[in-house]
């Protein structure tokens, strides 16, 4: 039987199928009905598991923390019980010391029915984040759910170890609508979708060192991406914060002019920029290695 | 929000061991039900909280045509309705007593 499609699984489904066979243990599971308590003022039906599963298991027999949003329940939004529940895990991630964190992202960013707990989640998570990478943890994110990776959820990607991506993945902070309603529909056209996946998909990611590996949209990929960023985690250290600095810095100087992704492509130097998005998974990887020097992620 | 309960007598006890499992989704249009044992043998109760209100009928007729086709004895069922049509909930509920029962969901 083929890999289930990571992008249609839900949260549970993309947990139980990347995990060793059995081996999942949950963590303040839907059973203990603890629910937000902020949506019942909005008359808004809450989730048993307030859209965020955390436990642990075993990746290849190894130990591995797990955390996954579902997004389709309030879009994957970040709200006071949600947040809190990463937020504990980490914290004993960081206390164990030898346990890596494995996210899976799906989000749309902080739940505005709850927007000040939920800022305040986010700020909790990405210090969460840092401690347990100081500890020496390894924290890795895995982004190809249907919201995406937005808001909040891209600012705890940006601080995490390494991430993994695939083309229907996008990791952002403003998502699209939020700067057509802000800047314009000159500046961004939410409903023009090649427009969006060519700056915020998965593939462009890659291509410019947002995510350190490129996964296919089965679970079986996610799964191997996850194995891989774990042991190619970077420490977090002085050195990692400089070398990531001037990478930052090279990116900006040699791409800061271009207009549009399919510019940025054509100066790494890909021959046909405008057939990068319509390309099969095996096909963009060999073109993507091809131009790799431009992508050391250092974080 | 309306929240709903119905008790109802089963025939069969639902097979397997599993404590408890849950299976879809709160989203517009679908619904996630958890299913727990703990009740007695014969006994079974759905409990229902919904944003949609005023459809207590069509919601009761659902859990009596799933009583008469399951045999959900000792389970109780909890919903968080998104608003989903009577196919999709009885769709949900078969689901969740396979779940509970063993199968894959």
């Amino acid at each position: 039987m083929s890999s289930p499609s990571w992008f249609e699984a839900s949260a549970r489904q993309r947990v139980k199928e990347m995990l060793d066979q059995d081996s999942f243990v949950e963590f303040i599971g839907p059973e203990q009905r603890e629910t937000s308590p902020h949506l019942s003022l909005f008359d808004l039906p809450e989730q048993f598991d307030d859209g965020m599963i955390v436990g642990r298991g075993l990746l290849d027999g190894k130990p591995v923390f797990i955390a996954a949003q579902e997004g389709r329940f309030m879009g994957g939004a970040f709200g006071e019980v949600h947040g809190a529940k990463l937020t504990g895990l980490l914290r004993a991630a960081r206390d164990v010391g030898s346990i890596p964190v494995v996210i899976l992202f799906d989000t749309g960013g902080v739940r505005l029915q709850e927007a000040n707990a939920g800022e305040l989640a986010i700020a909790e998570i990405m210090r969460a984040v840092v401690e347990a990478r100081l500890a020496g943890v390894p924290v890795v994110g895995l982004v190809g759910g249907r919201a995406g990776c937005y808001g909040g959820g891209g600012l705890t990607a940006g601080s995490c170890s390494a991430l993994a991506v695939s083309e229907q993945g996008r990791i952002s902070v403003s998502g699209p609508e939020v700067i057509e309603t802000n800047r314009g529909v000159e500046e961004f056209d939410s409903k023009d979708r090649a427009l969006v996946w060519r700056t915020m998909g998965g593939k462009q990611r890659y291509l410019i060192g947002g995510a350190d590996v490129f996964a296919d949209d089965t679970v079986a990929s996610f799964r191997d991406a996850a194995r891989y960023v774990i042991e190619h985690a970077a420490a977090l250290d002085l050195d990692t914060l400089q070398a990531e600095q001037v990478r930052l810095e090279q990116r900006i100087e040699r791409f800061g002019a271009c207009a549009d992704a399919i510019d940025i492509w054509r100066s790494m130097g890909a021959a046909d920029p405008q057939s990068l998005p319509g390309m099969a998974f095996e096909d963009f990887v060999a073109l993507a290695d091809g131009l790799k020097e431009t992508r050391h992620v250092a974080r | 929000m309306e929240k709903l309960t119905y008790r109802h007598v089963a025939a069969l006890r639902a097979k397997g061991t599993r404590d408890q499992a849950i299976v879809g989704v709160v989203a517009s249009g679908n619904l996630e039900v958890l299913v727990e044992r703990g009740l007695p043998d014969g006994e079974c109760e759905v409990e229902i909280r919904t944003p949609v209100e005023g459809f207590g009928d069509v919601w009761s007729a659902v859990v009596v045509d799933f009583v008469g086709r399951s045999s959900p004895g000792g389970l109780k069922l909890s919903i968080n309705d998104g608003g989903a049509r009577p196919d999709m909930v009885a769709l949900r509920l078969a689901q969740a007593v396979r779940a509970i029962e063993g199968e894959r969901s």
